[in-house]
């Protein structure tokens, strides 16, 4: 495939730009991939006609053009597990459903483990995965080493490969192309998709939103979903709902474009997670900065950090350059799982908290929130993600088993 | 095009060969390697990445679309180089490459380092602007570091026709590069991009130290350096970037943006035959100037403006050049290769062509500020109709933009907006030296720039004028994108992958914005283009990890005794950056009969360990026992000194979070241990809440891991192995209790003796000062010969802590465990607050099938189950199947003589006597839930 032949698989038409409708049924606010894809399973899965979303930028100005595409589904707890296979079931179907060329491409997510500890941890989310009907596999540092030729195995390494699980399953998709299939197969089914057009208010009558202030009017809404990722925050507290999200800049980074010579997508907790592209450009991810922050920016030692991680795994990648550099802002819960579900005001639903993990939730999270806002409860897969799961301390914990070592 | 037989900024003396695509061509050292491909004729230096099209050098600088080739050899091959930035060398290998760079296996010889550097002023770009910035605040005192890409300075001086003072340019650029040479505090850095803008006037740069001399030139110098420059000003005197023009096929070789031939004309002595000059603005007029001076035929200037009124343009009239306004470009043809011809040339207004020979055709769109580093710090643009393009709004905090960057083009402007820039960063910063007068050069009157950036395809087929010259992408590809009903140039950068190639867009960006505008009558100035980010230009990985390579990606930890352990030939273990002993494996013993070994001897004689990884805060002042009672679940306040404590901390969330040994040396002084693991983590825990939370508490601390070497003398024979090296401390069970801690003296070295144990067992924990843990050590061993002590290592340790039921927190535990959870129920405290009390009153900590910790013995005495395996009920289920658990520790048990362990199940010791399975690919063998712990289940022999 030559660089430019996937732009070439846009289609002649993708959406109508309307102005907004006095009303509507169902008024997602948040065009990222979460919004349209919401959207996009209200109409088809619960064939509710009169659906908007409202963005206040352009569809996909968020995480959903900053993020590394990585798709698996071998989350430890039983909960994520269930929701996530969920979620790449949906996207083994959808480039058909959808009928887009997606690139999603299932060449393996395989996770380096570099001593006994992390050996340990990745035995146990294998284990787990496995019992819960996710495919996951153990390499050890040889079968790492046939799987992706160009890590480095030797024994001389300052943190050796020990091994690592591979979730074959796993995978990459092409970000711009979702953002762009799913907005065409909502449009198709009637939704409107309404850009720049920003929420300053929420009408709420008796504990009951109505309707919705935005940039271009009032717009009265039967049900109200949230989908703002880092904004939620502020667009719940408009409705005086307090959402426990702390946002943090997550920096990726893409190469210039290079021969093929990853054939997966490798990850480890140096710090570290890369794939290539079909294009051919390596894109990396890192670790979050360690603050609190709404600045598409992050720190620079984070990058530094990050290529010293890499080339201990990937020497070759050495003078590879490093063309673009940019931070998305993940939203993070105190548990790391998100929050899908519904709020202490009636038909006001909430879907944030993906955190570092929302673009291969996409096409579940909309399937999962469509159903809860159709049928003003959540689905089975989502009732664990609740909001007041803060206040039971049922919580979700997705931080990753903790790194101590004795 | 051709080399003239004098003149240009090269050494002629040194010719210099070079491989093209294999073949030996050969150029003058000052040569770019564009433009020693162009001196030998090599047009088409590569091919475009969508439709295959032939392309060939299209500029001098930055602006550069095209030639982007492989560099170098073996394992310093590095792709996708921009041409028109390497200079040549003698020998230097380069390709020509089909779309994709090339990266090698083989080791790479070349180092990257990295320096930090603080300056008072930093000046980004070393042509007029930025030398005249530089000189007044260098002469003001004031700490300068200037940077440009170009092996010298000058900039744009360099390749243009200039008179400062009445002098060639040249003159005063040596004079200035003189004059801030002799100033001490100014640091010139040549070869010196600065590529990413960072908050707080962070501004990191890439120099190459060695990439421009022959590769055996070399050795022993750094590839490239990178710099982390932090500044109280700076000053971005980046230029501006001459920007093409959209017509049927524009992307031809021999087209070229006007400034490159004059660069390749001053600079490198190239000249064509015959030109078409094509322009909408005064600068090009240069070129018309300049190439007919050196003897090129100028085929035609086409001025796209109704009217040239400017300065340049009334002199090109009264030199008799014939100037066509209202005139533009309309398609090119070029031979059988696809080089350029001809040019179609036609009245904008419509009308009829006719066609123009000519061998290079010099565009000129306009010129656009260089603002890159300027928008990675968010600042802002604005369109500038006179100028046509988008000029710096208010410049970031400390930061000043300044002469072309700032639309500023003429000289004189350039040279008076340098200074006084200099000038006003250094007086900011209370520097006040000499003054020198600024430099003069007569700036013509500018007229105003067309707006003109598309000409219409007269057989309306916009599929061969290109708007992204390097990704391909053609007027018509963002028609198409209109139609599809994009609208946002975010958009349409992504449905056309405009602005996406390794130059990201440069020379693309602003005719995109103006294509989407014009396609949907939006004004311009809304649509707007895609900003910078960083880098500004493409760095390899290698220059950010520098020199984190290697062993020294992260520093090896490693303890005192760390040399007893190499050379009692332990197997090591990673345990974050240390290095622990994992077991000591005696000749022909594997780790299993090691390990065996080494629990016996801690079991039924003596034997000792380094524990000198554990971390250590020294704990002071008044509010010191109130500060430890809040952070532990369990009370601290009541310990007696001379007393130690098991503690147990959680996070806010009620999670165990880690655990230690509290000892009390004074009424107001503590000496806590943390694990290995959490040595920072807890110290920052502790700074935290002192800091933030209560500040009003009288309490400091010290992280003194590394002030105290440890070692557990362990097992029934230690008292014995123990006594004689101490004096006048008595280590009867009476006088010296479990859990209490004596300074004294042993082995002759001042010491902490505590009575801890994590095996089980007796135990005599000793600690001394860091360099005094060899000796100690040696003194130990020495001393229990007799007994036969033995050296075990975290294997066995791991294996006596499980048989005794202790958790490691963060493998028998994890972020959702409590302290509970783990069986530690008896640590919480009631009567008292502590961090993340409040939690584990949730409805969900109280419940009663939450997961607790149980120990498992398999069915199969000689099976261990392995660690991280999930427990079922039933062993036949479909997946998704109901887990109940998980395995955290599992062994061979020498004290049971079976295999055993702990796992964490739901119920927790309710199960207590259940069968459950731990399915995995091949079978799932069965497990008895049992009491945690294995040994010594009243404790006897750890008091003893």
């Amino acid at each position: 495939m030559h660089p430019n032949e996937h732009a070439l698989h846009n289609p002649e038409f993708l959406w109508r730009n309307p102005d907004p409708k006095p009303s509507y049924d169902v008024v997602i606010v948040g065009g990222g991939l979460h919004g349209l894809s919401t959207a996009y399973h209200l109409a088809r899965n619960h064939g509710i006609k009169r659906v908007a979303v409202v963005e206040r930028g352009w569809l996909g100005n968020g995480n959903a053009v900053r993020n590394t595409t990585i798709i698996r589904s071998n989350y430890l707890r039983d909960e994520s597990a269930a929701l996530y296979e969920h979620c790449l079931k949906l996207w083994e179907v959808w480039t058909e459903e959808l009928d887009y060329e997606i690139l999603f491409s299932q060449r393996g997510v395989l996770t380096l483990n570099h001593n006994l500890h992390e050996v340990r941890e990745g035995h146990r989310g294998m284990y787990s995965n496995q019992l819960n009907g996710v495919d996951s596999e153990w390499l050890d540092a040889q079968a790492v080493k046939e799987f992706c030729p160009i890590v480095n195995t030797s024994a001389d390494l300052r943190y050796p490969v020990a091994g690592g699980t591979l979730q074959r399953r796993g995978g990459i998709a092409r970000h711009d192309a979702v953002v762009f299939a799913l907005a065409r197969a909502a449009d198709r089914l009637g939704v409107d998709l309404i850009q720049g057009c920003e929420v300053t208010g929420f009408d709420i009558q008796r504990g009951r939103v109505t309707g919705l202030v935005t940039t271009k009017g009032r717009i009265g809404a039967g049900k109200v979903g949230l989908v703002g990722a880092g904004r939620t925050p502020l667009l719940a507290r408009m409705a005086g709902i307090e959402v426990p999200l702390q946002s943090a800049p997550l920096q990726a980074l893409v190469s210039d474009i290079v021969e093929p010579m990853l054939p997966c997508v490798v990850s480890n907790a140096l710090h570290v997670y890369v794939s290539q592209a079909h294009k051919g450009e390596l894109v990396m991810g890192a670790g979050r900065d360690p603050y609190t922050s709404y600045a598409q920016r992050g720190s620079f030692h984070i990058l530094e950090d990050q290529m010293a991680a890499a080339l201990q795994v990937f020497p070759i990648f050495g003078r590879v350059h490093l063309l673009r550099t940019w931070a998305g802002i993940v939203d993070v819960t105190p548990d790391a799982s998100p929050i899908v579900g519904i709020t202490p005001v009636e038909e006001l639903y909430l879907n944030c908290g993906w955190g570092t993990g929302g673009f291969k939730a996409t096409p579940g999270s909309g399937w999962v929130f469509a159903h809860t806002i159709a049928h003003g409860a959540p689905h089975a897969l989502n009732a664990a993600f609740s909001l007041d799961r803060f206040e039971t301390g049922a919580l979700i914990d997705e931080h990753g088993a903790s790194v101590a070592v004795h | 095009m051709k080399r003239r037989p004098s003149g240009g900024l090269l050494d002629r003396d040194r010719a210099l060969r070079f491989s093209w695509d294999g073949r030996t061509l050969s150029g003058f050292a000052g040569d770019t390697l564009a433009s020693a491909l162009l001196g030998n004729n090599v047009s088409t230096v590569g091919r475009s990445v969508a439709q295959g099209r032939p392309r060939g050098v299209m500029s001098a600088g930055l602006e550069e679309a095209h030639a982007f080739a492989q560099i170098g050899e073996g394992g310093a091959t590095e792709p996708l180089v921009r041409s028109t930035g390497v200079e040549l060398y003698e020998g230097l290998v380069a390709r020509s490459l089909s779309i994709r760079g090339v990266l090698s296996p083989e080791t790479d010889s070349g180092r990257f380092e990295k320096r930090y550097a603080h300056a008072d002023v930093m000046v980004v770009g070393g042509g007029p602007t930025g030398i005249a910035a530089a000189l007044a605040a260098g002469l003001q005192g004031a700490r300068v570091v200037i940077a440009d890409e170009g092996p010298e300075l000058g900039g744009a001086l360099l390749r243009d026709r200039y008179l400062i003072d009445g002098r060639p340019a040249a003159e005063w650029v040596r004079a200035a590069g003189l004059m801030l040479a002799g100033l001490p505090e100014v640091r010139v850095l040549p070869r010196t991009t600065a590529f990413a803008a960072l908050d707080q006037n962070g501004i990191v740069l890439a120099e190459r130290v060695s990439q421009h001399l022959p590769i055996a030139d070399r050795s022993g110098l750094a590839d490239r350096r990178l710099w982390r420059v932090r500044a109280k000003q700076v000053i971005l005197a980046t230029g501006a970037l001459e920007r093409p023009l959209v017509f049927p096929d524009n992307d031809r070789p021999g087209i070229m943006l006007a400034s490159a031939a004059r660069a390749y004309l001053h600079r490198f002595a190239l000249t064509p035959e015959r030109i078409v000059v094509f322009a909408t603005n005064d600068d090009a007029y240069r070129t018309v100037f300049d190439l007919h001076d050196a003897g090129v035929v100028i085929a035609a200037v086409l001025d796209a403006r109704d009217e040239a009124t400017g300065g340049l343009p009334r002199k090109a009239r009264q030199a008799g050049f014939e100037i066509e306004t209202g005139a533009v470009v309309t398609g090119t043809i070029g031979d059988q290769d696809g080089v350029l011809q001809a040019v179609r040339v036609a009245r904008l207004a419509g009308g009829g062509e006719r066609l123009v020979p000519c061998d290079l055709l010099a565009v000129s769109g306009g010129w656009d500020p260089n603002l890159n580093l300027h928008q990675q710090r968010r600042g802002a643009t604005r369109w500038d109709d006179r100028l046509a393009t988008f000029l710096p709004g208010a410049a970031v905090p400390m930061q000043t933009i300044v002469g072309a960057a700032n639309g500023r083009y003429g000289l004189n402007d350039c040279l008076v907006g340098g200074r006084e820039a200099g000038l006003a960063a250094a007086a900011a910063l209370g520097f006040a030296g000499t003054v020198v007068p600024a430099p003069s050069a007569g700036d013509e009157a500018e007229g105003e720039h067309a707006s003109v950036w598309h000409i219409t395809a007269p057989d309306g087929d916009e599929s061969r004028s290109f708007i992204d010259l390097h990704r391909d992408v053609t007027v018509a590809g963002v028609t198409r994108a209109l139609g599809a009903g994009v609208r946002h140039v975010e958009h349409v950068k992504r449905y056309t992958l405009i602005g996406t190639g390794v130059e990201q867009g440069r020379s693309a960006k602003v005719n995109a914005g103006r294509a989407v505008a014009g396609g949907i009558g939006l004004d311009f100035a809304q649509v707007g283009v895609s900003s910078g980010r960083p880098p500004a230009e493409p760095v390899p990985f290698a220059l950010l990890a520098a020199r984190s390579r290697g062993a020294l990606f992260e520093p090896v930890r490693t303890t005192p005794i760390h040399p007893a352990h190499v050379a009692l030939g332990a197997v090591f273990e990673d345990a974050g950056q240390w290095k622990r002993a994992r077991y000591y494996p005696r000749p022909g013993e594997g780790m299993s009969e090691a390990v065996v070994r080494e629990c016996l001897a801690v079991r039924n004689g003596v034997a000792l360990m380094d524990a000198s990884t554990l971390g250590k805060i020294d704990v002071q002042g008044p509010d010191s026992a109130k500060f430890l009672d809040r952070l532990y679940t369990n009370r601290i306040g009541t310990l007696k000194p001379g007393r130690a404590r098991y503690g147990l901390m959680c996070r806010l969330d009620g999670v165990v979070f880690d655990d230690g040994v509290v000892m009390r040396l004074e009424p107001n002084r503590f000496f806590v241990t943390t694990t290995t693991g959490n040595a920072g983590p807890v110290m920052e825990w502790m700074e935290q809440h002192l800091q933030t939370e209560w500040p009003d508490l009288r309490v400091w601390l010290t992280s003194v891991t590394e002030q105290w070497a440890t070692v557990p003398l362990v097992g029934p024979r230690a008292r014995e192995v123990l006594a004689p090296l101490v004096v006048g401390m008595d280590l009867s069970k009476e006088a010296f209790p479990f859990m209490a801690v004596k300074d004294g003296v042993v082995a002759g070295l001042p010491a902490r003796v505590a009575r801890v144990s994590f095996s089980g067992e007796l135990a005599f924990e000793v600690s001394v000062a860091w360099d005094q843990g060899l000796a100690l050590w040696d003194a130990l061993l020495d001393a229990g010969s007799a007994y036969a002590i033995t050296p075990y290592g975290t294997e066995a340790l791991d294996v006596l802590r499980t048989e005794k039921g202790y958790i490691i927190v963060g493998q028998d535990t994890d972020a959702t465990t409590t302290p509970a959870d783990a069986g530690l129920e008896w640590m919480i405290a009631q009567d008292k607050d502590f961090l993340g009390k409040r939690s584990l009153e949730r409805p969900a900590m109280q419940r009663t099938d939450r997961k607790g910790l149980v120990g498992i013995l398999p069915d199969d005495p000689g099976v261990v189950v392995p660690e991280g395996c999930h427990l079922v009920a039933d062993p036949n289920e479909a997946t998704p199947m109901t887990i109940l658990g998980h395995i955290t520790s599992s062994f061979v048990s020498p004290s049971i003589r079976r295999s055993f362990g702990l796992a964490m199940v739901t119920g927790g010791r309710a199960r207590v006597g259940q069968r459950l399975y731990a399915p995995m690919m091949n079978g799932a063998p069965a497990v008895t839930i049992v009491d945690p712990v294995f040994y010594d289940p009243k404790g006897a022999r750890r008091d003893g």
